[in-house]
């Protein structure tokens, strides 16, 4: 495993079993403070531990970053019988922080999803994991048939009258099963299709029953948090937005690996000193900086604080567009811009000389390959655009090609079920808006 | 001709189904079930799945051909998955996928045929950091460039 400690004073958190091979023995957990935050909550109210994890601002990891507090809270109160879910189907291209926090640390996660829980008054846990992690789930396995012996998990959990089961359950092989309510159609056994929402899971979620999902970084906070205080995690981030995060760095940089640094922390640092700056001699050429649906900035674009608000915000950044002055329209509310965002925190970094529109052509084919197919401006459009987009990769493109998939990716948009249009336009119009250029020059030597 | 299941997956069967609140629910894992007793995911192993489950057996070929995972063919003893995604890609990925074709004589959707290998190209596998990853059946390979294409291939050989 190459996954490398950033050297600096950051609070370690989700990472800070890293490097240690006997942490994933629940003794040495338990030694290190493990399970403690779970005796402490189960003797809390469970309302009390939403409250602490609210005031924490912990939002969710998984890319689309909402507050995980605020999420358990939509569970309604006389629900009789609730599900938590926790998203271990890390897909997205360029991501690989979950799997190797649980190779790590698998207790934290179990701790965590017990706590979780508990506060949301669930007696269900399923973790749902994408069918390759073969190793990871083994690990995890073992780490819940450890903390059912230690009677952590089973009935009356941690010295409580709580109790609680937990049960990994493999996906096989699609990246649609990362959206949530597709993970949950997945999880009962159909096709992983997207479901309409509303009735959003908290409401009606696993089996028909409100359902809470959350990714497997988000979990791994909550011990900390329950430990130390929601208002101590905060103070460690920025405002609505509290703790470290973790970012998977990949590509032409020295120490690919997973880090944990402090959220707003500006991505050029992040490259540079975290990533251990480039691997040869060319400068950095683009950067995709949260997982392969994130629009992807050029070198210029760099020097931004890496948080939701400083990268859908900075002027640094210059809007996604659908053609030269013309603005893509991502339907956001109020008609806000599309520039770009941390999203699963994977930052896939490229130097001078590589083939962006190759690059580009390869996501496009990925995007095909993963619609679930079931709305058909994704089904069609994305293999569309993979069909134009490696065409013109490879020399073969035609005069208006540029444009036809800037159309085609502004006609897949806000028009579908599920984000994956979304996911597979937004980088194409990136791409585009970024590299016109070498896009153009590619089908003019056609 | 009907499968039946082995009295040893008849007994895993019937862990999984405690798990879940419903039969359904126990689809995916008892296609895994069935894949790995039976080698492949035919359709008279979706009918015993069907039946187990007392599902229609349209929902469980619409299950199974949903999921990458479930190989409805025949596959090699050793599956190679080729990981050509974009960090993997940057890494060189498409080098090793060139020598794993070249290396044993087949394209990648491929078996050869002595039936020991399947060579597919597949998506992200979250070995991003250390990239180009390949999977060999359950194991992963990392850092991997065509060189040690060669020696993984020998050394699968030698195995037989």
């Amino acid at each position: 495993m190459a996954e490398n400690m950033a050297e600096s004073n950051i609070v370690k958190i989700t990472t800070q079993s890293f490097g240690n091979p006997e942490a994933k023995e629940i003794s040495t957990y338990e030694r290190l403070g493990g399970y403690k935050s779970l005796r402490k909550a189960v003797r809390m109210k469970h309302d009390e531990v939403i409250e602490e994890v609210k005031k924490a601002n912990l939002r969710g990891r998984g890319g689309a970053g909402f507050p995980a507090g605020v999420k358990w809270g939509f569970v309604p109160k006389d629900a009789k019988k609730v599900y938590l879910v926790v998203n271990f189907d890390e897909g997205e291209p360029g991501t690989f922080k979950d799997k190797t926090l649980v190779g790590w640390d698998p207790h934290r996660l179990v701790e965590g999803a017990a706590i979780a829980a508990y506060a949301i008054r669930a007696h269900h846990v399923f973790i749902y994991i994408r069918g390759e992690l073969y190793k990871e789930a083994r690990i995890l396995e073992e780490a819940i048939e450890e903390a059912y012996k230690r009677r952590y998990l089973g009935s009356g959990i941690a010295g409580s009258t709580w109790s609680l089961d937990m049960v990994v359950h493999r996906g096989a092989g699609a990246y649609i099963c990362g959206e949530e309510t597709s993970l949950l159609n997945s999880l009962e056994g159909r096709r992983g299709w997207p479901r309409l929402k509303p009735p959003f899971p908290a409401i009606k979620g696993a089996f028909d029953e409100p359902t809470i999902v959350n990714n497997v970084e988000t979990l791994m906070n909550v011990p900390t948090i329950l430990d130390k205080g929601g208002a101590w995690f905060a103070e460690l981030g920025v405002e609505r937005d509290g703790g470290t995060r973790c970012v998977a760095i990949s590509g032409h940089v020295k120490l690919p690996g997973v880090y944990e640094i402090p959220v707003g922390m500006n991505l050029k640092a992040i490259i540079d000193e975290v990533g251990g700056g480039m691997r040869g001699n060319a400068p950095v050429y683009a950067v995709i900086p949260g997982g392969s649906s994130t629009p992807v900035l050029t070198a210029d674009e760099i020097d931004v604080p890496y948080s939701s608000q400083a990268m859908a915000e900075s002027e640094r950044i210059r809007p996604v567009e659908v053609y030269p002055g013309k603005l893509f329209d991502a339907g956001f509310p109020g008609g806000a811009v599309l520039r770009s965002m941390p999203g699963s925190g994977a930052i896939v970094v490229m130097e001078a000389g590589t083939d962006v529109v190759a690059v580009c052509a390869r996501l496009m084919r990925f995007y095909a390959h993963e619609s679930c197919g079931q709305c058909t401006p994704c089904r069609e459009g994305t293999g569309w655009l993979a069909k134009v987009c490696t065409r013109v990769a490879e020399g073969q493109g035609k005069a208006g090609d540029v444009d036809l998939l800037a159309h085609i990716a502004d006609g897949i948009s806000s028009k579908t079920i599920c984000p994956l249009g979304d996911a597979a336009a937004w980088p194409m119009l990136g791409f585009l808006t970024k590299f016109r250029k070498e896009f153009e020059a590619r089908i003019k030597h056609a | 001709m009907p499968l039946t299941f082995s009295s040893e997956s008849q007994n895993r069967i019937k862990k999984i189904l405690g798990r879940y609140p419903n039969k359904m629910a126990a689809c995916l894992p008892l296609l895994y079930v069935a894949q790995e007793e039976f080698g492949h995911v035919s359709t008279e192993a979706m009918d015993l799945v069907a039946e187990t489950l007392e599902l229609p057996p349209s929902h469980v070929y619409g299950v199974a051909t949903f999921y990458t995972m479930f190989n409805k063919k025949k596959v090699g003893k050793y599956h190679i998955q080729a990981c050509t995604n974009v960090s993997c890609m940057l890494c060189g990925a498409y080098d090793v996928l060139g020598r794993l074709e070249r290396k044993l004589g087949i394209k990648a959707g491929e078996t050869t045929k002595d039936g020991l290998f399947t060579l597919s190209e597949v998506e992200c596998l979250a070995y991003c950091g250390t990239a180009p990853a390949v999977q060999v059946n359950e194991e992963i390979h990392e850092l991997v460039s065509p060189d040690k294409v060669d020696d993984l291939i020998e050394t699968l050989k030698t195995q037989g």
